[in-house]
């Protein structure tokens, strides 16, 4: 029964005069989104509002799921367009509305009329009276609740008159692409998706660094790292994967540093890679889904320590969240099942069993200098190797 | 050089195969339920799979369902007979060391009320015919054995186990999982004393989704697929004909000039645990002198399999890991466990198996490139 849905948008409405920037980029987003979508779909801005009308048959679920993909939408109405043609037809609309869309009528209702176009000839509140009149007439069974009614009418006169009465909520933040760009340290776990997605949500476009460390990870688990990233992609667009051969650089710390240092020692490379590849981007900052004490390398001092070597701000968005926490937001957006596909990644094949967690920055960067003979080309080679998939 | 060593986990579809199939799939592609012509085409790839099976079984062609694979025969074997016995008794008797689709129908059918004793193997992988006689009982419905461990090659004793079953309850049925057997031995489970015995076609270069179970004259069966009544309402749904036509042309080809290629096989083997020996790390499972001509059970000291695997992997040398397993979700090999292999070595155990094609060259390679490989990544191992 629709052919158009109302989009409403929270914070980017107080944006001021980077208003129209914002808006601009939630069109685009939601074109992107709809671009799977079988059916034609015109997109309108209007007098701060968002309109999608849908020109051609489309599957309503579908255009629903993908909408709830776009960050910046705050709630996804429904809503019926009807042309101005004086108040008997709109009663009649209204009534054809509760009728197709409430196949029930036990219902208690609410009629809610706005007039932006206040050169309508009836006040807001005598429409809502003669709405409300009109409705008991058609529909024995239904009554007036105006304190907690089941169904709120929105009445809107705008150009056209807005019928709607559910607001079905959207992902809510910001539209992808009007806050700058980030890098993401990705790896096959819970976490890191999890972290692209909620700095996603502030507006910020994603791109990602995988370190794989073949044999000792397989193909398998590369693949994970991909399929996690096409999830996340369906929520921030196209992500650019580096995909960077770790195993030289692993088996030369290995050998040549402290064995309770390795994971430490490891991730100061991995940021400085991921920094690297950050700035030929124009990242403006490195993402990771670290949260505070979780395993050894994630304490206080051992974050300090990875810290170190960033000259760009890392972003943690996780960093308070406990385990249970970070895993339930992973099942919503869709992550978990991939993540808990057992595959190896290279953080866990050579781990200590002891690893320090206090590590001391001092004692770390002595332990680097035992790598100044063979790592700077070894970081060279690794980056010149790295693989780019588009995922999308 | 190229060497696939994981023939056991499935093989390459041999020409004759392909070329049959594709004449069944693309030019006689008829129903073999159809009155018509074209069924009986269709029709006539089945009577014909069933000749040529039957030939290697020494069986009645009454005595065959054909199957969608190991799995399904294993459980309509399993769940069949059950269902079909219950009454005769409620208790079945399989092995510690079978495949997942001999222990899990065995688990379901736990659950809706029927008892089961697994009966333990030696360090060999062999179970004991004096356990085996003893878990025997008035109540015995149906032992399930299989005839060769998935993966460590142990070859169980069928001939007698039936003997021992038939002696102390003659109504008790005996099922074997053959399919890592079939092809590899010449198999008579009539004259064995078998009543039902399963296979699979992509063991034996013919094509997945394909496979038989043989079910003695007189066996009392259920179905556990229903439909349209297809093979004697014992297996319904329209025959996979480019399936069967192939797995048909798999026996036939199987069992041609069979001495030489289990021949062949074994020498395989031998020079691969011979080219070992002297290599401390290496540790060979279960009595290779009396195992599967094809299966290789091999444990490495100080390698995880899956590093090995994809090392391996790198110079086009595929195995498989002895058990599947990783960091974050251990499962390990109830087989491996079972005959009583060291901790440290259920996750560094890999399976080699070969099929006839393999070569002495191919396997020269891989023990040429696991002598380079399993001392360089022992060196990094986890603590």
């Amino acid at each position: 029964m629709f052919k158009a849905f109302l989009i409403k948008y929270g914070e980017i409405g107080i944006k001021g005069k980077n208003r129209h920037l914002f808006e601009d980029a939630l069109v685009r987003q939601i074109k992107y989104a709809l671009k799977p979508v079988e059916g034609e779909f015109q997109i309108s801005k209007e007098q701060g509002r968002i309109y999608i009308e849908a020109l051609s048959e489309f599957d309503y679920d579908e255009v629903l799921e993908h909408l709830q993909h776009v960050f910046g939408i705050v709630g996804i109405c429904p809503v019926v367009l009807t042309e101005d043609e004086g108040f008997d037809k709109l009663a009649e609309d209204v009534v054809s509305y509760l009728d197709k869309r409430y196949p029930d009528k036990h219902l208690t209702f609410k009629v809610n009329t706005r007039r932006a176009r206040k050169s309508y000839p009836m006040p807001s509140m005598e429409v809502n009276a003669a709405l409300g009149e009109r409705i008991l007439d058609a529909f024995a069974d239904m009554k007036v609740d105006v304190h907690n009614p089941d169904i709120l009418i929105n009445v809107e006169i705008r150009g056209k008159i807005n019928i709607y009465s559910e607001i079905i909520p959207g992902p809510g933040g910001m539209p992808v692409g009007t806050n700058g760009k980030g890098m993401l340290l990705l790896s096959g776990g819970i976490d890191s998706p999890v972290a692209g997605y909620m700095i996603a949500k502030r507006g910020v476009k994603i791109d990602a660094v995988y370190f794989h460390a073949p044999p000792y990870t397989s193909e398998r688990a590369k693949q994970k790292v991909v399929d996690l990233a096409k999830i996340v992609a369906k929520y921030t667009g196209p992500i650019y994967l580096k995909v960077v051969n770790f195993t030289d650089i692993q088996m030369y710390i290995y050998e040549k540093c402290p064995h309770d240092e390795l994971t430490i020692i490891m991730r100061r490379y991995m940021m400085r890679i991921a920094e690297y590849f950050a700035r030929e981007t124009e990242s403006l900052g490195l993402i990771t889904g670290e949260s505070i004490g979780q395993v050894a390398s994630q304490t206080m001092q051992s974050l300090a320590s990875t810290d170190e070597v960033c000259t760009m701000p890392v972003y943690r968005p996780l960093i308070g969240f406990d385990k249970q926490e970070i895993i339930e937001l992973s099942k919503r957006i869709g992550t978990f099942e991939t993540s808990i596909l057992p595959y190896e990644d290279c953080c866990t094949i050579f781990v200590a069993k002891h690893p320090v967690t206090k590590p001391s920055l001092k004692v770390i960067r002595r332990s680097e200098t035992h790598l100044k003979e063979q790592i700077d080309e070894m970081m060279k080679t690794a980056i010149e190797t790295a693989e780019t998939i588009i995922v999308k | 050089m190229e060497a696939y060593f994981d023939n056991s986990a499935t093989t390459s579809c041999s020409e004759g195969v392909k070329e049959l199939m594709v004449r069944a799939l693309v030019e006689d592609y008829g129903n073999p339920s159809s009155l018509h012509r074209k069924g009986m085409e269709g029709e006539n790839y089945i009577r014909d799979a069933r000749d040529k099976i039957c030939k290697t079984l020494k069986a009645k062609d009454s005595e065959l369902i054909f199957t969608s694979g190991g799995t399904e025969s294993n459980n309509l074997a399993i769940i069949g007979a059950a269902m079909a016995n219950k009454r005769s008794g409620n208790h079945l008797i399989t092995t510690r060391i079978e495949h997942p689709a001999v222990l899990s129908p065995m688990k379901f059918l736990e659950e809706q009320g029927f008892q089961v004793t697994y009966l333990a193997v030696d360090r060999d992988g062999i179970i004991s015919l004096e356990e085996l006689a003893a878990a025997v009982t008035e109540n015995t419905i149906l032992v399930s054995i299989m005839y060769v461990n998935n993966e460590i090659g142990a070859v169980e004793p069928i001939a007698e186990a039936a003997q021992i079953i038939k002696n102390k309850n003659p109504r008790a049925l005996l099922h074997v999982d053959a399919i890592q057997a079939y092809g590899k031995y010449v198999i008579h489970p009539g004259k064995l004393g078998i009543d039902l015995m399963s296979v699979s076609g992509h063991k034996i270069h013919g094509p997945k989704g394909s496979g038989f179970l043989y079910v003695k004259e007189k066996t009392k069966l259920k179905p556990i697929l229903f439909g349209g009544g297809q093979q004697k309402n014992m297996r319904s749904g329209t025959e996979n004909v480019p399936g069967i036509a192939g797995l048909g042309q798999a026996a036939k080809e199987a069992y041609e000039d069979f001495a030489a290629k289990q021949a062949h096989l074994f020498q395989l083997k031998e020079s691969f645990i011979e080219g070992l020996s002297g290599q401390n790390w290496a540790h060979v499972n279960g009595n290779y002198q009396n195992s599967a001509p094809h299966i290789v059970s091999l444990s490495v000291d100080g390698v995880r399999s899956e590093v090995l695997l994809h090392a391996l992997e790198e110079r086009q040398i595929y195995v498989s890991a002895g058990s599947a397993c990783a960091s974050n979700k251990p499962a390990k090999s109830a087989t491996l466990a079972a005959i009583g292999i060291g901790r440290d070595y259920l996750d560094s155990t890999i399976r080699i198996s070969f099929c006839p094609q393999n070569t002495l060259e191919e396997v020269e390679y891989c023990l040429a490139s696991l002598k380079e490989l399993v001392p360089f990544l022992g060196k990094y191992t986890r603590h």
